[in-house]
């Protein structure tokens, strides 16, 4: 299945499209996570238009590629993604987290094709991503890949460590987990939290190949993503460690006076500042309304729609 | 067992009378079972938290080593790598014990496996207090409460080493998830191989219109002995085996109340979240609102010792049953 293979420069401008999205989602819900969103979004613009193999038409598709968001909290950047990969219309964003939407708070998959196991209770996603990598290889297919996202303060939940000494002693090299390593959870930075350090030492040390990248110079991106496929089945007989690429990133990466700021965690932009964050990523309305008609209809189009569920 | 068996006690559907009972594992009888369905489906596949000798999917191991994937000390990771893998198609059946599956990883089972309904099969081994010499830290007298409020989870207790063959023919035909409670001790073989089962059904296993006891899993076998007691007075209650408790048999319950007028259900389970509570929860909404009892673990922690004795403290016992059974009797006039 072909991916939409964007340029560098269209990667980095479709990223900014995708914050736009994702900032006015989480503003029309008045609920929801904006900054690890943000934070995440440079590096998972690239996997998902330029890498991820799907069908955004036919979601269940067998030989996918399986993507699981373990940090649920950062949905709206998920349906964003997807949005952007074609599985349903931007306008669709708009019903976040409202009582009749597929897009629920966290990603559900008995409510949205394309979503693979619902997560949403940190710490899990990893383990079942394993699992979806061990099953590809069962099945003869270890060339499909199993992509796992987990935040940073996620890393601090025991069953993420079971999963990591888990694949390290499989050897599941078609396992790709990627970090939003933004030092930001709700209490605060992660180093006074709990700090997770050393990440690099810990996963080697859990028998993982290791990289560290900057979240936000595309160029680094795409090298980590080939950096990480070219150690998998997919591109010869796989280097037998899975990969995790820890993406230095910065919380409400984009929209300045708001970066870097622990409370952007989970507080959703009130309309003024929804306008001021729109405006620092360079997009200029004249008010919230028309931000939101920006993104279409707010209309199921996707898998399932017509037959009305 | 040692109880002379009531001549007059009408044994339904293969069971056997207390007298011709002899001790078998349930979590054998999921061993061997394992290996042959795996033998007819390749789907199946097996995971275990370094328990596979307890569990006995040793043998399942010996013979698939391939679909057998040992996930070591970790219940909470093996239940999601678990999950994983039932996305592929695969039926994944995973063990460890009661109390570690729906206690450690009950987040897991809940946000993970039942709420995205997801094929696995979760086989819990150790169930109840009959762990006996263990102690508190290994018995699970929590694991139906926390299963039974999952909103698609299947839950079922096998009596005994036919009826866990039984149930664990029929599981691959069952899709979503579910959880499987076996024991740790030898307990009757009361049913036979005659015994049927029938998912949301419960079983009639002894006859009659005195009151009616309800009950699963190795509590079944001091149901049947509490009616033989009972017989030797002339009193002649009927035995119904619940082997499904979620869905459970709504109309075999209603229909005991209607026609035997007093129910005592028996269960090695806290009182609070078992059979008893779903019973009278059904009981209080009807037209049939008779005398019960409910026997279960009282609000205590248990300890070490012989799982007899340890029945004993919590009340689990024929001759407790029958007595019960007479005072609700005597309640209903």
């Amino acid at each position: 299945m072909p991916t939409l293979n964007l340029s560098k420069e269209e990667l980095i401008e479709r990223s900014r499209l995708i914050r736009h999205d994702i900032l006015i989602s989480v503003n029309a819900a008045q609920s929801g996570h904006p900054g690890g969103p943000l934070s995440a979004a440079d590096y998972h613009t690239a996997l998902w238009m330029n890498y991820l193999n799907v069908d955004p038409k036919n979601p269940y598709w067998e030989e996918r590629d399986r993507y699981l968001l373990s940090n649920g909290h950062c949905s709206a950047l998920n349906f964003a993604l997807m949005a952007h990969r074609g599985f349903f219309s931007r306008g669709y964003l708009l019903t976040f987290r409202s009582l009749n939407s597929r897009l629920q708070g966290h990603p559900s998959s008995v409510k949205l094709p394309g979503i693979e196991v619902g997560t949403g209770s940190l710490g899990q996603g990893l383990s079942v991503a394993h699992g979806m990598a061990l099953g590809a290889r069962m099945r003869g297919r270890p060339d499909i890949l199993s992509f796992c996202n987990c935040g940073d303060g996620e890393l601090q939940e025991g069953n993420i460590w079971e999963a990591v000494m888990h694949a390290g002693h499989r050897q599941t090299d078609n396992l790709i987990l990627s970090v939003d390593w933004n030092n930001a959870q709700i209490d605060g930075y992660v180093e006074n939290v709990k700090g997770v350090e050393p990440l690099v030492d810990k996963f080697e040390a859990f028998r993982w190949r290791v990289l560290v990248a900057d979240g936000h110079n595309m160029d680094e991106i795409i090298n980590a993503w080939e950096w990480a496929i070219d150690g998998t089945p997919r591109c010869g007989k796989g280097c037998g460690k899975p990969s995790v690429i820890l993406f230095k990133t910065v919380m409400m990466k984009g929209c300045p006076s708001f970066e870097n700021i622990p409370g952007w965690h989970g507080r959703p932009p009130k309309d003024d500042e929804l306008m001021i964050m729109l405006s620092e990523l360079g997009f200029k309305y004249t008010n919230v309304e028309e931000a939101r008609v920006s993104l279409g209809e707010p209309i199921y189009d996707g898998y399932g729609a017509e037959n009305g569920h | 067992m040692g109880i002379k068996t009531g001549t007059k006690v009408r044994y339904k559907n293969g069971i056997l009378p207390s007298s011709e009972w002899k001790l078998e594992l349930t979590r054998k009888a999921y061993g061997e079972m394992l290996v042959e369905l795996g033998e007819k489906n390749p789907n199946i596949i097996v995971l275990d938290a370094d328990l596979a000798e307890s569990t006995y999917t040793k043998f399942f191991r010996e013979k698939f080593p391939d679909r057998f994937i040992e996930c070591g000390i970790s219940e909470q990771d093996m239940m999601n790598t678990a999950a994983g893998l039932s996305t592929w198609g695969f039926i994944p059946f995973l063990s460890s014990y009661a109390i570690f599956l729906t206690g450690r990883a009950w987040d897991q089972m809940r946000n993970t496996i039942d709420y995205s309904n997801l094929n696995v099969k979760i086989a819990a081994a150790h169930g109840g207090i009959s762990v006996g010499k263990d102690g508190c830290s290994h018995q699970g007298m929590e694991d139906l409460g926390n299963t039974l409020s999952l909103v698609n989870m299947t839950v079922v207790v096998p009596a005994d080493y036919w009826e866990t063959r039984k149930v664990m023919e029929w599981i691959p035909t069952h899709k979503g998830p579910l959880y499987m409670r076996l024991g740790r001790e030898k307990v009757p073989m009361v049913t036979t191989e005659e015994t049927p089962f029938l998912p949301k059904k419960a079983i009639e296993v002894v006859e009659g219109s005195d009151g009616t006891f309800i009950s699963f899993g190795m509590m079944m076998s001091r149901a049947v002995q509490a009616a033989e007691l009972l017989a030797e007075e002339g009193i002649y209650s009927r035995v119904l085996n619940m082997p499904m408790i979620k869905p459970i048999d709504e109309e075999a319950i209603l229909e005991a109340a209607r026609t035997t007028g007093a129910i005592v259900t028996i269960e090695e389970h806290s009182i609070y979240g078992g059979l008893g509570s779903i019973v009278a929860r059904i009981l209080i909404q009807s037209k049939y609102r008779v005398p019960t009892r409910i026997i279960g673990i009282p609000d205590i922690y248990l300890r070490s010792g012989d799982p007899e004795e340890l029945l004993q403290i919590a009340g689990l016992t024929a001759q407790n049953a029958a007595n019960k059974m007479k005072e609700a009797l005597r309640e209903a006039g």
